[in-house]
Parts: structure tokens; C-alpha cells; sequence
């Protein structure tokens, strides 16, 4: 087995996207996948609100996420690899990137500003030219993904740690983004086991009020309650802090509305219409679970992708245990 | 011999092919599954979200139009959990579709409506939220009410797999909706595969019955039929007669009763064009001229070519197309055997094709000042003009057509069908290749068929004719760009835009599938295989317009054959 591959097993290293799926196991797919043609495609979307450290790394580290991304193309063998990223970190970053690309086969992508763009299969739609639509699962992209060729797609701090790992210079760190109502908003690298808790504290960030937080993500995140920070932040690792005094719960619930109607692709019907009449609930300030749980259920089992399918969640939190 | 697969079915094994999905296997056994974005012409997109079915040890729920059966998959396809969650896509669908069901092409038919039944839903739960949404005209062929679309892309697939491309995806406040595209080289072509992909009446024909039935009534008006070779194996199914039934008498008693002066046939014009068509191909064969020559009877090929590819233009035979001649003759010929003022005289046309309510509106058609048509009606508008008044086509008695313009020949009729075209005019240039010494083959099935392309070679003595036949526009598309790579490669181009021919045409009842294509086909066939002539050259009406009427190159010329010319984008939204 390759070394690389033995060491990212060893590390436990999983995905930095928000999915958090073992790091080995998604390379040697693509390694075992077979195909003439091979890539590797480096997800710097980061399109959900309040995530912001994969525009931190690509602005500090950019050396290392290049390096992780060559690495990936060694090993499995891919002849070309894309940076697909964010317009905005496309504009601040390209001209960095390129000077540290060189002659290398990887191409930056401007991704357009929707957040369903940011999804694997909508990637490899978009980059080939075709609407911006998810594709059905089976196949997956580490079988028939872009062009129809294997495809290993991770996001930057992915890459990034990686390159570490291959250094023997990775101590089970991840990158947080914190931000909201607190005194020391940014990106911090601490360890991957500290609890939300744990790192507000260490942080110097942890309110002296009532408060209620969102974590993993701007509008997929987890709702939680100022007593249930003994677990890690998952997803995409991100805490947002509100004060629970002070938070307007139905601008927040609007402006999570807001977001997925404009972020997501409107192809299946629980994403597109559930969300909107979600919205006008929410806007009328008409709270009715009976009513709301319905489009919820709907929205987790019966949505074509996860972005449909993780946008119940925050709601459902919100209201469970803040709003009543 | 391909493996089975053995799956189970809400507890009952089934056996499928490799590579089928389980509402195949539910439909060929009879399991209703809800459907509404499934087409068999597209590729599943699995978005409207109601074929969810379980599978057993899977987590979750899978949509069966784009889930393939495994071995030993275990499936259920009704639950309490699974009903809820249809129940609830259809009311948010209902929530945006804006029902006008009184006035849709659905009529009756209505899938939507029908779930909406049977699962016992409030279409009214949710106020609509496409209130004021427009209502957009594809030149005079199409209308989309965009308040009636539920956004399943169908259409732009579609109109994607045309090789049109003329519907896009633009944001209107945070959705992504199908728009008329605003990039000047990409327009309609009108062939209406986006109105029988539409499962919610969102695209309809511009309707002319009003205009019509306005023109029956006015004493001053002489209003004539006549009915395309196609239409004759599809109007039946709007009355519950099986797929590919020759209703061809029905027809014309419906039209009698409806007030028509004459009932005509276009075939019978479609012998003529063959007869024309042949004669340029083999003029083009031997003074070795523009090659390979495509045929132009499908309006919306035409367009196409004149919009999308103008450099191929010279390649269009110039002959006119069945509709446009019948027409004229009727105006011109008819009118002056019968005496009656071709001012007076209103030809309307019932056609498989919203293409054709284009075709008639072109200038250079205007034969001495008049169109030759008036109005097309669809297959489908003659359906819905029938049951306005109360006729049942499936219980009439059929009645001759009228002359001149009463008996085709064999040869007319298989014109409604992919290849029928090329087979026609390949009978009559035997004929006049031989000089008229034989009647040569009659049959050509490698040129019939649904397949996208089908090429043959013909032998005439020392004449060799190697011809294309293509349905569908996108399969023309890649065949012009064959045709830039070899020029030599073919002699003679069919191209129906409809997948099928005629037959599945953009007017055609709906649904339209691939397997109602072929019956519809069939019933063609059926047709010309028991007709004594066969032949357009042995035609008595044939032989006797070209006696007493198209006797010199001018007048022939003037009824017969037309001009295209490049086309700017005509759809601007």
C-alpha cells in the first residue's frame, strides 16, 4: 500500500467539507476505481454563511493545499486536477494561486454564487458545462465523476491537512470559524477533539449571557443550547453565537429561508416549494409545528440531495427549543 | 439471452432485464406508481419526488424511475409513510400550478388531477404562489403558461435533446425557472416535443379553433379540410380507440358533421410531392447539383435549417410540403373546376404539428395574393372541436373523403411515419428511372422504424442513391456535422423533426411515447400494405392534375415549389 495512504489511514483524517468521511478510505476508491482518465478537484466553495476557513487557509496556507492536491494526483494518478472555487475567494486568491501552480495541470474554476454549486456532483456538472443540477447517486463521483472519469474531490482544508500528514506534521487539528456575539471572531486551529465548550473557552470567547449557538454550518448547523457544548463542533466546523435575549428568531429563521431559496438548484420539489412555504410561515409569524413538520419530513426523506435534505434540521431546532 | 434479475415487489416476485429500473418493473406488471417528471423519451430526473418507493435494508427512500432493480431487492411501494409524503409533494406541486382546467390540452386526461383524486389531496392548501405569472407565445405555434408549470424541466430537456436549446433556467427572485433563452442564436423551431413533454398543460398549441368554428358559421366563407396522412392512426385514441386505428372514414364524417363543404386528404397532395421530389433528386443526381438534397415537407426542420444552419439552405428541396400544396391547388385548381371564389375559400388543415401553424404564415407560400392555408388545427384540437359537439368519433360511421381530393395512394399515406418520405420517393424513382418500364420494389423496411438514424444504399441500374433517413432534430444536427466532414456521403437527407415521424408529432394526442410511436406507425403501414396503388405515379388523381393542370414548369412552379431564406431570431422575450 502506498505510504501517503497507510499514513492518512493512521491519522483518522476525514473529510473537512462537513460530510466527515474517512480521508483513506475516499483516495483508494479512486486509486481502485477503474479508468483511463483520472482527477482530482479541490472544493473551495465554501458558499454557507459563517464558514469562513477555507478562505483563511487558501489566504495563509495555499503552498500546503497545492501540495496536498499534487499529492492526490500522484497517487491516483490523475492527469489534471481543478481548484474550484468561491468568486470571491477567486478574485483575492487567483493570482497567488497561479504564481504557486506554475506549470502544474490544475485549473481554477469560478463557481457561480449559488450554494447548491458547491454540492460534488453539481462540481463535476458545472465544470463539464451543464446545468446546475445534482446528479442521482449511484454512480458515485469516485467511479463516474467528472467527464465521466474517477474523481477524488475534497475540500481545502482537506488538501491541506493531507500535505501535513505527509510531512509527519499533523497533530489532530482542525480549523474553526467562529463568529456571532462574541469578543474574538476568526479562524483558530485547535485540536479536533476539544468540545464546542472547550473552545469557545480557550478562545477567550465564551459570553457571559444567555445564549444558544448554531455549529457546523451558517444554515445547515446544528441548533444547540448554552448547556450542550460537551461535543465537538461538527460539519464544516463552524460556531456561530447568539444572545438568546437580544436574537430575532424569525429574521434568523428568514434569513436560513432566504438563503436555500437562493442557493439551491429548484429541481426537486420538497427543496423548492417546501422551503418557500416554509418561508411564508415564518414571515407571516405563523409558527405551527402541526403545520411545519409535514414540510420537514418531506424535506429529510424525500429531497433529491442533502442540501434539501439537511434543511429541516435548523428549523425544527430553532423552534423546539428556542422559539417555545 | 439476457440474465434475469429477481426482485419482489411488495412481497410478489418479478423478473426484469439488467439495466431496469424499478417502475419499469412495476409498470410491465401493472403496479401503479405515481409519476409526473418520468418520460421514456428523457432520462430520469427523479425531481417531482413521487415514485418513492422502500427497499428493504436500505436506509431511506428511493425514487423508482431512477433506481435500478438489483437481485433479491425487495420493494414497497405503498405505506403510510410513503402515501404522507406523496400527499405532501402534491399539494406543494398543486401550490404552484395554477389550474385552468376547463381550457388545457390535458383535457380529460389529466395525470395530475387524477393523483390528486386519489390521493385525496387540497389542491387549494397553499395560496399559489405563481399568481401572475405570464403566459408567453412561441411565435404562432406554442403558448406557454408559465402559472401552470410545476418546473420539471421536461420541456427543456426536451427542447435540449431537439438540438434547439431555446429553453434555459433564469433565477426570477431565488427560482430557477424555464425561460424563452435570450442569446440570439438560439430560437423556437415550433416542433411542440416541449408541449408532449409537459405533464401539466403548461404548453399548449395556440389554439384556432375559435377562428375556425367563426368561419363555419359565416355564410361568405366556403371552409374546406383536409387532414395530414399521420393524423388518420391517432385521433382515435382521444376517443378510446386502440393505439394505430385507421379512423380515416370517422374523420370525415366528423368533419361533414361539423359543417365542413369538403373533406380532402393531403395525402393525396403527399403523392404529388413525391412525384416533384423525385424528379428534383434525380435532376440533382444526374447534373450532378447541390447534394446530399434534404427533404422540407417537416416546417420545423426547415427552420431549423434556415436559423441554425443557413450554409445548408441550398441543400432544402424545393418542393413545397404536402399541406402547402393541397392548398393551392385547392385555390387554384378546385376552385376554378367548382367554380368558387378562392377568396372565399377557407382551407383549414389538421396537422400532428404545431410547426405547420407556422409553415402557413410564410409570405413566399401566398399563391396570387392568398395563403393556401387559413388555419392548422392539431390532431388534438380536432379532438377538442369534436367533443365540443358531442360527436363520438369512435361511433360514427365513416364516409368517403371528397374529390378532387378523396384517394391517395399507398405511397401519401406512409408519409405520417419516420422514412415513409424517402420510401415514397424512392418508389416513384425506380419508376421513372426505369422509364416507366416497371414498378420496382415498393417495400423498403430497413427505412422504417424508430431508429434515431437509418441509412441504406439504392441500386437503380447504374444509379447508386445513398440515403439518410433521421428523426428527431438532434440526430440532424449530428448529421450536418457529418455531412461538413464528408459531402459524398449521402445523396438524399429525410429529416422529420419529431422522434417517430408525424406520427409523434409535437400536435400528436397525448401521452406520446415511444411504444404508441410505433403502433401509430404501424397503422400506417397497415394501411398502405392493403391499398391497390401503392405508387404516386399510378395515381388516377395523379395522373390527371398533371393532364389538365400542372402542365407547364411555370404553374408547377408556382403551386409546387417554394424558397427559404435566412432567419433572424423571431422569439424575443
Amino acid at each position: 500500500m502506498n505510504d501517503l495512504i497507510l499514513k492518512l489511514k493512521e491519522s483518522k483524517l476525514t473529510g473537512r467539507g462537513g460530510a466527515g468521511f474517512p480521508v483513506a478510505l475516499k483516495w483508494e476508491s479512486v486509486i481502485n476505481a477503474l479508468g483511463e482518465k483520472k482527477y482530482v478537484i479541490c472544493n473551495a466553495s465554501e458558499g454557507e454563511p459563517n464558514v469562513f476557513k477555507d478562505g483563511f487557509i487558501l489566504e495563509n496556507y495555499a503552498e500546503e493545499v497545492i501540495n496536498g492536491i499534487v499529492l492526490a494526483m500522484e497517487i491516483i494518478k490523475a492527469s489534471e486536477a481543478y481548484l474550484y472555487m468561491n468568486p470571491d475567494y477567486y478574485d483575492r486568491f487567483e493570482e497567488n494561486l497561479k504564481k504557486i501552480i506554475e506549470q502544474r495541470p490544475i485549473k481554477l474554476f469560478k463557481k457561480p454564487h449559488y450554494y447548491i454549486a458547491g454540492e460534488e456532483t453539481v462540481i463535476c456538472n458545472l465544470i463539464e458545462g451543464k446545468r446546475m443540477e445534482p446528479r442521482q447517486r449511484p454512480p458515485f463521483i469516485s467511479t463516474v465523476g467528472l467527464f465521466g472519469c474517477p474523481t477524488l474531490m475534497n475540500n481545502v482544508e482537506t488538501f491541506y491537512y493531507a500535505s501535513k500528514i505527509n510531512k509527519g506534521d499533523y497533530k489532530q487539528t482542525r480549523f474553526y470559524s467562529l463568529n456571532g456575539q462574541i469578543k474574538n471572531p476568526g479562524v483558530y486551529e485547535l485540536p479536533e477533539n476539544l468540545t464546542i465548550s472547550e473552545i469557545l473557552k480557550q478562545t477567550n470567547n465564551f459570553p457571559d449571557f444567555e445564549f444558544f449557538l448554531q455549529v457546523g454550518g451558517g444554515a445547515v448547523g446544528e441548533i444547540l443550547l448554552d448547556k450542550e457544548l460537551d461535543n465537538q463542533a461538527k460539519g464544516a466546523g463552524s460556531i456561530t453565537v447568539y444572545e438568546k435575549e437580544k436574537a430575532d428568531l424569525y429574521q434568523i429563521m428568514e434569513n436560513w429561508a432566504d438563503f436555500f431559496l437562493e442557493g439551491n438548484c429548484d429541481k426537486c420539489t420538497p427543496c423548492r416549494e417546501g422551503i418557500y412555504r416554509l418561508k411564508q410561515m415564518i414571515k407571516e409569524k405563523n409558527i405551527d409545528l402541526l403545520e411545519m413538520e409535514p414540510i420537514f419530513e418531506n424535506l429529510e426523506k424525500a429531497s433529491f440531495c442533502a442540501l434539501g435534505r439537511g434543511a429541516a434540521a435548523p428549523f425544527r431546532g430553532l423552534i423546539k427549543k428556542i422559539l417555545k | 439471452m439476457s440474465k434475469e434479475i429477481k426482485i419482489k415487489i411488495n412481497g410478489i416476485e418479478y423478473f426484469g432485464e439488467p439495466g431496469e429500473t424499478i417502475l419499469q418493473v412495476a409498470r410491465k406488471n401493472l403496479i401503479k406508481i405515481p409519476t409526473l417528471c418520468e418520460h421514456s423519451d428523457l432520462e430520469p430526473k427523479a425531481s417531482c419526488r413521487l415514485c418513492l418507493v422502500a427497499i428493504t435494508g436500505r436506509k431511506g427512500l428511493f425514487t423508482s424511475c431512477s433506481t435500478l432493480i438489483e437481485e433479491g431487492m425487495e420493494i414497497t411501494t405503498e405505506s403510510e409513510e410513503i402515501r404522507r409524503l406523496r400527499k405532501k409533494n402534491l399539494e406543494l406541486l398543486f401550490a404552484q400550478h395554477i389550474e385552468r382546467c376547463n381550457f388545457c390540452v390535458q383535457e380529460l386526461n389529466c395525470e395530475f388531477l387524477k393523483l390528486a383524486k386519489e390521493y385525496e389531496i387540497d389542491i387549494k392548501k397553499y395560496e399559489d404562489r405563481k399568481i401572475g405569472y405570464p403566459k408567453l407565445r412561441f411565435g404562432p405555434s406554442i403558448c406557454f403558461d408559465s402559472s401552470k408549470c410545476i418546473d420539471c424541466r421536461n420541456c427543456l430537456e426536451a427542447c435540449e435533446k431537439q438540438g434547439v436549446g431555446f429553453l434555459d433556467l433564469e433565477n426570477h427572485n431565488s427560482f430557477l425557472e424555464v425561460t424563452p433563452s435570450k442569446n440570439p442564436k438560439r430560437d423556437c423551431v415550433y416542433c411542440g416535443q416541449c408541449v408532449l413533454h409537459c405533464p401539466t398543460g403548461a404548453l399548449m398549441e395556440i389554439d384556432s379553433i375559435v377562428q375556425v368554428e367563426s368561419a363555419l358559421v359565416d355564410k361568405d366563407k366556403y371552409v374546406v379540410f383536409q387532414i395530414a396522412p399521420s393524423i388518420r392512426t391517432t385521433l382515435g385514441e382521444e376517443f378510446g380507440l386502440p393505439y394505430g386505428t385507421d379512423v380515416t372514414g370517422k374523420i370525415f364524417a366528423g368533419l361533414k358533421k361539423i359543417g365542413a363543404k369538403k373533406a380532402f386528404d393531403v395525402s393525396v397532395a403527399a403523392d404529388v410531392t413525391t412525384i416533384e421530389e423525385a424528379e428534383e433528386l434525380i435532376e440533382r443526381l444526374t447534373q450532378k447539383k447541390t447534394l446530399p438534397m434534404f427533404t422540407s415537407c417537416c416546417p420545423a426542420w426547415v427552420k431549423y435549417v434556415e436559423f441554425y444552419a443557413p450554409e445548408f439552405i441550398p441543400n432544402l428541396t424545393t418542393v413545397r410540403s404536402p399541406q402547402i400544396i393541397l392548398g393551392g391547388l385547392s385555390k387554384t385548381y378546385f376552385a376554378e373546376k367548382d367554380k368558387i371564389d378562392p377568396q372565399k375559400i377557407i382551407v383549414v388543415s389538421i396537422m400532428p404539428c404545431t410547426a405547420k401553424k407556422y409553415e402557413i404564415t410564410r409570405d413566399e407560400l401566398k399563391i396570387d395574393g392568398l395563403f393556401p392555408i387559413d388555419y392548422v388545427l392539431t390532431t388534438r384540437e380536432l379532438a377538442r372541436m369534436f367533443k365540443r359537439n358531442n360527436l363520438d368519433l369512435a361511433l360514427l360511421e365513416p364516409e368517403k373523403g371528397d374529390t378532387p381530393w378523396d384517394e391517395p395512394t399507398g405511397a401519401g399515406i406512409i408519409y405520417g411515419a419516420s422514412g415513409g418520405v424517402t420510401e415514397s420517393a424512392l418508389r416513384t424513382a425506380i419508376f421513372k428511372l426505369t422509364n416507366g418500364q416497371k414498378i420496382g420494389q415498393l417495400e423498403f423496411k430497413n427505412l422504417r422504424g424508430m431508429n434515431e438514424v437509418k441509412e441504406a444504399m439504392i441500386e437503380i441500374g447504374e444509379i447508386k442513391i445513398k440515403v439518410a433517413i433521421v428523426n428527431g432534430l438532434g440526430n440532424a444536427k449530428e448529421i450536418l456535422e457529418i455531412i461538413k466532414k464528408e459531402p459524398n456521403r449521402y445523396d438524399y437527407i429525410e429529416v422529420m423533426a419529431c422522434p417517430g415521424g408525424c406520427i409523434g408529432g409535437g400536435g400528436q394526442p397525448l401521452p406520446t411515447t415511444d411504444e404508441i410511436r410505433k403502433l401509430r406507425a404501424q397503422g400506417l403501414y397497415n394501411i398502405d400494405e392493403i391499398k391497390n396503388i401503392r405508387l404516386a405515379d399510378e395515381s388516377l388523381i395523379i395522373k390527371k392534375i398533371y393532364q389538365e393542370f400542372l402542365t407547364n414548369p411555370e404553374i408547377r412552379h408556382k403551386v409546387c415549389h417554394t424558397h427559404y431564406s435566412i432567419k433572424q431570431k423571431e422569439n424575443n422575450f
